[in-house]
């Protein structure tokens, strides 16, 4: 075995008890972690796997969230219950933004979905259709319940979050090994050959932002449903940034990575709360100086090894 | 009709600076195909300094406000090149042979950085330019009022972009930049130091930005440590339109979208008017990638 594969069954066999030996300020610290955990996975998805450079990601995050937040404020239907229409209106939404511009190069990519998220943003602030109650946001979402428990308080919320985290982690690990995982890698790694060897790489690429949307629209139901208030200024561009960091200086395309990644950009800023300050500031060199020594990111993703055996068709033994 | 005008002239003020600031992303991206993200935070850094050194030094009372304001956008825009130059050398070169997409994370990096060492040094808060130092009179031209400011604004772009593209089009230095910016590799077998021409377009694109950071202060009287990245996101859509790259196409870019933005603003709706910036950012990539007068964006696949 592996050593970083102990410490991964090390670490997934500690996160559970961690609530019991927090108080209340440090819970809510690792739920933050890992809320944005799973966001900086789903975006992971089309930033590292894909290689698509998308900024914009808090536009998906915010209508999960503001999707959770109408309906369950209106019509008074459970906020769990909204969470698949969360995800798949995101990736509704992700599908008609992204299908025209999804052949931009790399930073033209960028630069588009960024307008995008400063566009929802403007779109939320003057209350588009009636429904999202201006800069003031929704208030009075209610909290979550699972088979009649209800969740209120930080310890409770943990393993909400650090659940659907575990599933996330689990569903990503079998989409990255997956045929669709393969050819997305081969697409990031020679856009040309892979289109030369049959794979539809626009389509590829497409689906990738709709997966990736998709799950940054449940994270949202979760967030709602945590907050109880949402206003547009949380899903701001600072926070797509935020999200942005994580994958990159994590290592884009590697699932240890990113949770690395959000524990350090979300976690660690907590420890030294009284150079709050100067968060960003140390963000910004580290990006610079991280782009210089090592572009890859802190933890990479290591070389794939596959066994050819197991992936020819059924019988397709030498 | 005279409110169309209203708008119309300033959209073209508004749009001069937006000129000014398109020509640094349009200039470093046409000899290094970089977009360089902290571009509007240097824009910043020129609206800051500029009040520092009008506020420290009281130019105004000593020499009359003309040759102050001139004095002033010199300084500022000689600092401002100093910092442009520095940010290449720390964080550019040092990428000069990494994917692009490195240099674009470096980029956005520095433009992080850049943001909160300006709300560390000065304050998160708004800070005002004194009020009283340009004539608030407006002249009448054709029936129109139009306040002295926008004139001064106008016209100061326009001289900067002359200047500019008498410098690219004229003088040998210029020739080089042009020839780097074609073919880098042929630029230097001919015998011109790339590395120097890089490190000059990286000091006069953040000099132009520098100058334009300080008639936003002068023009709108109060300045933000993050109103760059507005102005740096329209600037770059102005870039675009134009085509990037594209130095005149930088200038008719930042005029078009000061209109456009202006007209959409009074005609529209004033609530939308930062998303019109971005609808027509979006449009145009998606429309037309070349811009206006410019290069291909957009690969097939």
């Amino acid at each position: 075995m592996k050593p970083s594969t102990l410490i991964y069954a090390a670490f997934a066999l500690a996160m559970p008890f961690c609530p019991i030996f927090l108080n209340a300020y440090w819970t809510d610290v690792f739920n933050n972690v890992g809320l944005y955990a799973i966001l900086a996975l789903s975006l992971n998805v089309i930033l590292g796997h894909a290689g698509l450079f998308h900024m914009g990601h808090a536009a998906f995050y915010a209508i999960g969230a503001y999707t959770t937040a109408i309906i369950n404020t209106s019509y008074g239907i459970p906020v769990l219950w909204t969470m698949p229409l969360a995800g798949i209106l995101a990736g509704i939404f992700a599908l008609i933004v992204a299908r025209p511009i999804i052949h931009l190069r790399g930073d033209y990519l960028l630069i588009v979905t960024i307008g995008i998220v400063e566009i929802v943003r403007i779109a939320l602030i003057n209350n588009v259709f009636d429904i999202t109650g201006g800069a003031n946001g929704i208030f009075g979402i209610s909290r979550p319940t699972i088979f009649g428990y209800r969740i209120s308080k930080p310890d409770q919320f943990f393993y909400l979050i650090w659940g659907f985290a575990a599933i996330s982690i689990f569903l990503l690990l079998r989409l990255e090994h997956s045929r669709f995982g393969r050819a997305l890698m081969y697409i990031k790694e020679d856009e040309v050959a892979a289109g030369g060897s049959g794979i539809n790489v626009a389509q590829h690429k497409l689906t990738a932002f709709v997966i990736g949307a998709v799950w940054a629209g449940m994270c949202g139901t979760i967030y709602a449903s945590k907050m109880t208030i949402i206003a547009p200024e949380s899903f701001s561009f600072a926070e797509s940034v935020i999200l942005f960091t994580i994958v990159i200086l994590g290592g884009s395309g590697s699932i240890p990575g990113v949770i690395l990644g959000a524990f350090l950009l979300v976690g660690l800023p907590e420890v030294f709360r009284g150079l709050a300050e100067y968060r960003m500031l140390v963000f910004g060199a580290a990006m610079v100086l991280m782009m210089i020594f090592r572009n890859q990111g802190l933890l990479p993703p290591g070389p794939k090894n596959y066994d050819i055996t197991s992936l020819l068709p059924a019988g397709g033994r030498k | 009709m005279e409110e169309f005008f209203q708008q119309l002239t300033n959209g073209l003020a508004v749009g001069g600076i937006y000129a000014l600031i398109a020509l640094g992303y349009t200039m470093v991206y046409g000899v290094m195909k970089l977009i360089n993200f902290a571009h509007g935070d240097l824009f910043t850094i020129g609206a800051y300094l500029g009040l520092t050194l009008l506020v420290s030094m009281g130019l105004f009372d000593k020499i009359g406000p003309l040759p102050a304001v001139i004095l002033l956008a010199v300084m500022v825009m000689i600092l401002v090149a100093i910092i442009g130059a520095m940010l290449e050398r720390v964080a550019y070169r040092p990428l000069r042979q990494s994917p692009r997409l490195s240099a674009v994370v470096s980029a956005l990096g520095a433009s992080i950085f850049f943001q909160n060492a300006i709300m560390a040094i000065y304050s998160p808060k708004f800070l005002v330019y004194p009020h009283d130092i340009l004539p608030k009179s407006a002249v009448n031209i054709l029936g129109l009022d139009i306040p002295i400011m926008r004139i001064i604004l106008f016209m100061s772009s326009v001289v900067l972009m002359a200047a500019l593209y008498f410098f690219i089009q004229k003088t040998k230095i210029g020739t080089a930049i042009r020839a780097a910016a074609i073919d880098q590799g042929a630029a230097k077998l001919m015998g011109i130091n790339v590395d120097r021409v890089i490190m000059l377009v990286f000091c006069i694109g953040p000099a132009l930005g520098g100058a334009a950071g300080l008639m936003v202060g002068l023009y709108y009287g109060q300045i933000n440590f993050n109103m760059g990245w507005m102005f740096g996101l329209k600037a770059f859509t102005a870039a675009i339109l134009g085509g990037i790259g594209n130095i005149p196409g930088a200038m008719v870019g930042g005029l078009l979208l000061g209109v456009i933005e202006a007209l959409g603003a009074a005609y529209i709706s004033i609530a939308w008017k930062d998303a019109i910036a971005f609808c027509v950012l979006i449009l145009i990539l998606i429309v037309r990638p070349t811009g206006l007068l410019g290069e291909r964006v957009a690969e097939k696949v």
